[in-house]
């Protein structure tokens, strides 16, 4: 299955990713109008320290501690894409806590979100990897 | 306007020629009836025929054909060329008037042999010698244009159409194994009888159509080693490319014909490997001397033709058989006048060369 | 003092409209223009900095920044330009030599925007390169004047060492220091799915890109810095670097703190230590000393690459070049005044030199007339632009050609023209690890393997229009190029005729 990788050695952290995570998944046609003064929640975000950035996002793993661990069993495996079902949760973060990668976090409504690779926005596809401009976030089969 | 040589004249052109390989005489009439077919290929401003065999009384001389302006030219000329060469005989070429050609210069032809002290002391063969009289004669002397210069062979040219200048010419008194002929279109000459085709050197000479589009990588290349292009001309560069080939470079005619109408890389490196290591040498040796643009050329030399198109045959040309003769023209129409019942009628490929060689001691 | 203020050459506009806070601009400016102000909430800009390298317009997701040039002018003069007025403020302040990079920017003439070309019409019929093969390829070399043959009669098809090239299109040279590795990884790698060379410059050659030596010119430059027996032996060609368009006559200078790790190995000097390379060769002072230098690098390699001599295009170049083609080298190469350099004295860069298309014509026609273009072949180099001036030089003379701005271009770069600042926010004409890893290869090679390719596709269209077929029947072919508004001598020098002749 394709996923969203990172090769660490071209991220920038200039955090695009971030940005074109939030505008993507805003369902906005306009990112002054989806992001300008708002606080972002985007799926993706940068990790830095000691002069190292990186782009973390949902590995969709195989065997995830976030469906195990979902209370609301709100988070399914759909054709082998983690995905979370915003009406089922209930907010408890306990998935926030278990994920050893960091990568879910509670979005603008308090219910928890993570990388979906885009699939069913108006992107198609994962909006972090056509906008990185070092094509630092690959989406491939590997 | 200007005159010829001193701008480049394009121009569209009819070819036809024939060569008996036993060695056997054609009469001109042969060759200047094929070119009436054909007529409407020409424009009424040049026609030309090269004609090898015919001063077996002369043939170890170089006989000059060489155009006048004017009587002190002659004078002149003919001075320079007795401190070169001892002349054999020197004559007025017998022509005819007719009301289709007007206008003709003075024409003499001087069967000739080189000095052997001048050519001792340029340290050059005598080929190379008369070569350099004739680029001398060519470039300096204004008002002299000597328009053939091999041995046993003659050109024979005028402003005018083909099949005139043959009757002017009075060819069908001459019989000779092999003629070649042109008819020329040219787009913008007020039309200059030295700039009537074939145009030779030496004993080659060629009869072309076409229009190149590497003249001046040609030309630039080949005025490196002494030739001037003064008609600025594809003919004449073509003669001096082939004159430097074989003469100069000891090239074969195959040889010759492969940096001239290179083949294509993608075709290079599908032969095998003996064959496309000197494919692969030529070109690289040779890269100014490659032709492109449309040409259908017939190269005429002491003893044989050769018929050559461009690598992506841009001008039409077909060769047939008949007998001991093989014709080549333009146009099958013009084959069919010289021999109705020709055999083996065939369009030569782009770049691929038709040699044909008279048989040895039979010219 | 007061008066040391100079009011900036560009203004950051900021459309606050469209401004989403994003920070991109600030984390992308190596420059340090942009801050985000917490207090304020908004994004503030320190245009004193900027260098116009368009890094924060690109990158801005929201299109909101644009970089215009300052209105804030001296009172007009038409001698004294803001230019030359503020250099000779920065002068008073500083009592330095100006530094400039990149190629000359004056309006002096551009030869390649007067010279037109020309197409088939009726008497001769174009080639359509989509249908009809068409050929770049090229063989760059001595050719031997004489054919040979063995005593059977078969064709001796030994030659002096050829270059071969896919296209009359080489990178020109860049050291490793004045660019970066991710740079030269970009361009050998380019070169190599391309099928033609690029140069190392005189940095020598990093021990990651000998795999891609048979690309690979090596330069032997006067500071001869990296070269080493296996540096000869991994290239496809040895080139002396004799000079630069962009500054003729004098040598280079990489400051010691870029001498740093990787490039102090690959040019074998110590770390922290100015890499300087002498005006001359210290061994060439003269033309006999360079066809010793020539010879030397010839039994170095076992006479089986070819070797280039570099110069810059200046007055005498046709003598120069005469005397080059006599030295023993294969190829000659020309750099024109318009060349580009990481750094160079303003005042040598905007005054020094002549155009390539002049030298060009004259080196080629000189050579012709001395009867030994065929001794040697001939690459210019100097501010080729487009697949046009490719075409334009090919048919002036030249076997092939050398890019570098416009492979840099490729890259990312926006001639900005402060490479000597080492702060270049492309990741090209820097070693700051954090700038160098901007430019990532994958992208820099395929940006350039496309570019090329288009030029190619080009070349071949003007090619076809000629009813030309292969790239050796253009070579020297000045018939197919026309002048307009030249004069009679600039026409002659060209040896073209004016359009309408």
């Amino acid at each position: 299955m394709k996923r969203v990788y990172v090769n660490e050695q071209w991220c920038l952290g200039c955090h695009l990713c971030e940005y074109n995570c939030a505008f993507a998944n805003s369902g906005l046609n306009d990112m002054v109008k989806a992001l300008k003064g708002k606080p972002i929640f985007p799926r993706v975000h940068i990790e830095e320290a000691d002069g190292i950035t990186y782009a973390v996002s949902c590995r969709h793993c195989k065997d995830p501690l976030c469906v195990k661990s979902c209370i609301a069993g709100a988070i399914s495996i759909v054709d082998g894409t983690v995905k979370i079902d915003k009406e089922k949760c209930v907010g408890c973060l306990t998935c926030v806590l278990v994920c050893p990668y960091g990568a879910v976090a509670p979005g603008p409504t308090g219910a928890a979100q993570k990388c979906e690779l885009c699939l069913e926005n108006s992107c198609g596809a994962p909006a972090c990897v056509t906008g990185c401009p070092n094509n630092a976030i690959v989406y491939e089969e590997r | 306007m200007k005159r010829e040589g001193e701008v480049r004249i394009p121009s569209g052109c009819a070819i036809a020629a024939v060569i008996s390989r036993e060695g056997k005489g054609i009469t001109g009439d042969v060759i200047y009836e094929a070119m009436k077919p054909m007529h409407d290929r020409s424009n009424g401003l040049g026609g030309g025929f090269a004609a090898y065999g015919i001063y077996p009384d002369y043939k170890d001389l170089y006989a000059f054909h060489i155009f006048f302006d004017h009587r002190s030219t002659r004078k002149e000329c003919e001075a320079y060329l007795k401190e070169r060469f001892e002349i054999v005989r020197g004559e007025q070429i017998p022509t005819r008037k007719i009301p289709q050609i007007t206008d003709e210069p003075i024409i003499w032809r001087y069967f000739c042999a080189p000095l052997g002290s001048q050519v001792a002391s340029e340290q050059v063969d005598d080929n190379e010698f008369t070569a350099r009289t004739v680029m001398k004669i060519n470039t300096e002397m204004k008002g002299a244009y000597v328009f053939s210069s091999g041995k046993n062979m003659g050109c024979f040219k005028a402003v005018g159409f083909p099949e005139d200048v043959g009757v002017f010419y009075r060819l069908e008194e001459y019989e000779g194994y092999s003629w070649t002929a042109h008819g020329r279109y040219p787009t913008n000459t007020p039309g200059w009888w030295g700039g009537a085709h074939p145009f030779s050197l030496l004993d080659s000479s060629i009869v072309h159509n076409g229009e190149i589009s590497s003249y001046d990588a040609n030309r630039r290349y080949i005025e490196m080693f002494g030739y001037k292009c003064t008609l600025q001309t594809d003919t004449e560069v073509i003669t001096y490319i082939l004159d430097y080939l074989l003469r100069r470079q000891g090239l074969t005619l195959e040889e010759a014909a492969s940096v001239i109408a290179a083949p294509f890389w993608s075709t290079i490196n599908g032969k095998p490997e003996k064959e496309k290591e000197k494919l692969t040498y030529l070109r690289t040796v040779f890269p100014s001397l490659l032709i492109t643009g449309p040409f259908s050329i017939v190269y005429g030399w002491d003893g044989g033709l050769m018929a050559l198109n461009d690598r992506l045959k841009l001008r039409s040309m077909i060769t047939a058989e008949k007998g001991d003769k093989v014709f080549i023209a333009s146009e099958e129409a013009a084959v069919r006048v010289m021999e109705p019942d020709a055999e083996n009628f065939y369009a030569p490929a782009g770049g691929e060369p038709v040699i044909v060689r008279v048989k040895e001691g039979r010219y | 003092m007061r008066n040391e203020f100079i009011y900036p050459e560009f203004e950051v506009v900021r459309n606050e409209n469209r401004c989403i806070q994003c920070r991109v601009c600030e984390r992308q400016c190596a420059n340090e223009v942009h801050r985000f102000d917490p207090e304020l909430g908004l994004m503030l800009s320190d245009e004193t900095k900027c260098v116009n390298c368009q890094r924060c317009v690109s990158l801005c997701p929201t299109h909101a920044l644009k970089i215009v040039k300052s209105d804030c002018r001296l009172r007009e003069n038409a001698n004294w330009s803001d230019e030359t007025i503020k250099e000779i403020y920065k002068q008073a302040n500083s009592g330095g030599v100006l530094l400039s990079s990149m190629g000359n920017p004056k309006p002096l003439p551009v030869y390649w925007d007067r010279i037109l070309i020309n197409a088939s019409q009726v008497t001769n019929p174009p080639i359509d390169p989509l249908r009809e093969p068409m050929e770049t390829r090229v063989f760059l070399g001595k050719k031997p004047d004489k054919v040979r043959r063995d005593a059977q009669g078969n064709l001796i098809t030994e030659t002096a060492p050829q270059l071969e090239l896919s296209m009359p299109v080489m990178f020109s040279a860049m050291s490793y220091g004045s660019i970066s590795y991710n740079a030269h990884a970009s361009l050998a790698r380019a070169a190599t799915e391309l099928g033609i060379c690029y140069n190392t410059g005189e940095g020598g050659l990093h021990e990651d890109f000998y795999v891609y030596g048979p690309n690979t010119v090596v330069q032997v430059a006067s500071g001869r810095f990296g070269v080493h027996k296996n540096y000869l032996e991994a290239a496809a060609a040895v080139e002396i670097k004799m000079g630069q368009g962009a500054k003729p006559g004098i040598g280079g200078h990489l400051p010691g703190t870029k001498i740093v790790g990787d490039i102090s190995r690959t040019r074998m000097i110590p770390e922290g230590s100015d890499a300087i390379s002498p005006a001359p060769h210290h061994d060439i002072y003269s033309i006999e000393d360079l066809r010793q230098l020539v010879y030397s690098l010839k039994e170095a390699t076992e006479y089986k690459k070819p070797i280039i001599v570099k110069v810059a295009a200046v007055h005498n170049i046709a003598a120069i070049a005469s005397g080059i083609a006599r030295s023993g080298a294969d190829i000659i190469a020309i750099d024109g005044f318009r060349g580009g350099t990481g750094a160079a004295p303003t005042r040598i860069r905007d005054n020094v030199g002549i155009p390539i298309e002049l030298a060009l014509a004259s080196v080629d026609q000189r050579l012709r007339d001395e009867g030994i273009r065929n001794n040697i072949s001939l690459v210019v180099g100097g501010s080729v632009r487009s697949a046009a001036d490719v075409v334009k030089a090919v048919a002036l003379g030249a076997d092939a050609v050398y890019v570098a701005t416009a492979a840099l271009l490729a890259l990312g770069c926006h001639l900005c023209r402060t490479c000597h600042s080492g702060k270049c926010n492309w990741g090209i004409a820097t070693q700051r690890p954090d700038l160098v890893k901007r430019l990532n290869p994958d992208i820099g090679s395929q940006r350039l393997v496309n570019l090329m390719d288009a030029w190619r596709h080009e070349i071949k269209e003007l090619m076809g229009g000629m009813g030309i077929n292969s790239i050796e029947s253009l070579r020297g072919n000045r018939l197919m190029l026309r002048g307009v508004g030249l004069t009679d001598k600039e026409l002659e020098i060209l040896g073209i005729s004016h359009a309408g002749e």
